[in-house]
């Protein structure tokens, strides 16, 4: 896939699945997609190990963007890029958006081609609004 | 390999031991004022370190602190996971092997600056940063391990009157005044117990 993968990180599973569907909603399966949600425990909150496999799974050469919530969710995002392989760390970015509408407008600008640069900064205009 | 220490193994498991033993007050004091996960998660990372004790005890210090501070962020499932994995991966990436007090002064000091560029914060905001912070610049003046402690202890009581203005308590904005914050308590624990490991702590 040579479309932009997005990413969805939400303390809740089901916000991140219900997040999932409404860009599956938008843009099929144009874009590659992953979601994760919930503490190692499976209670709310954010997993560094799923986050981790969720970029895995959405991988795209042209990168990946994320979506997160609420600042665990931010921290560790920004965690599990740094971990990255260094060839991937550089093409993920953790986009300063609301995760459900930037998650939507991120995968459909990521659906028409265009760059992770262009992609982020798409969702990240809906934060200035 | 080189360079294991008998002092590692007693202070790693006191360290998890302590967290867990207050995971119920910690869980309290954010569930006041956060989303209530700290104690839970915390133990969990503890219960994690505990659980890899025999060979975190068989590295040297840095490469200890490193693990450690991986199984943090790995396990504990909210932003202390990867504030306090920060933490600990920096005091190892930092740290002389074997440490002197002079090298324990200023790898802490690495350490809580790696805290700070990972959570965005700065000390006065009513986080973890307003016990390390204190603490870190004591243990650098010299003060002894009694002396660090006290700092810690009075530093943690003193953000029940901040203001929050990071993190999920700062949503509360006025009415996050008159509790004590968490993340500091937390960090409180953690100097009291390591510092008790080196002298005389009240």
């Amino acid at each position: 896939m040579s479309n932009v993968g997005i990413v969805i990180v939400s303390h809740s599973p089901l916000v991140a699945e219900g997040t999932a569907d409404m860009v599956r909603q938008m843009v099929g399966d144009e874009v590659p997609l992953a979601w994760c949600g919930g503490d190692p425990d499976g209670g709310l909150g954010t997993s560094v190990e799923a986050i981790l496999a969720a970029i895995d799974k959405a991988w795209s050469e042209a990168g990946v963007a994320l979506l997160v919530d609420l600042g665990g969710a931010e921290t560790n995002s920004e965690m599990a890029v740094e971990m990255l392989p260094e060839e991937r760390g550089g093409k993920v970015v953790v986009c300063n958006a609301p995760i459900v509408e930037g998650a939507v407008i991120a995968a459909t600008e990521a659906s028409g081609g265009a760059s992770l640069q262009d992609v982020r900064r798409t969702a990240e205009e809906l934060s200035a609004l | 390999m080189s360079d294991t220490d008998p002092r590692l193994r007693d202070i790693f498991e006191a360290t998890a031991q302590a967290v867990i033993a207050h995971a119920d007050e910690l869980t309290e004091l954010d569930a006041a004022i956060g989303d209530g996960d700290h104690g839970h998660n915390m133990k969990r990372g503890m219960q994690a370190v505990l659980g890899e004790l025999d060979t975190l005890a068989a590295k040297p210090w840095d490469e200890a602190l490193k693990a450690a501070g991986m199984q943090l962020v790995m396990k504990v499932g909210g932003a202390s996971g990867p504030l306090y994995g920060t933490l600990f991966m920096t005091l190892g990436k930092s740290l002389d092997t074997p440490p002197t007090r002079e090298g324990v002064a200023a790898a802490l000091k690495a350490a809580i600056e790696a805290v700070m560029a990972r959570g965005k914060a700065t000390p006065g905001q009513k986080t973890m940063l307003d016990v390390l912070v204190p603490a870190s610049e004591a243990l650098a003046a010299g003060r002894s391990p009694a002396e660090v402690a006290e700092v810690a202890r009075e530093a943690c009581a003193a953000t029940k009157d901040m203001l929050a203005t990071k993190g999920r308590a700062s949503f509360l904005g006025e009415r996050s005044i008159g509790h004590i914050d968490p993340g500091a308590r937390s960090s409180q624990i953690l100097i009291e117990t390591i510092a008790g490991k080196f002298g005389d702590v009240k």
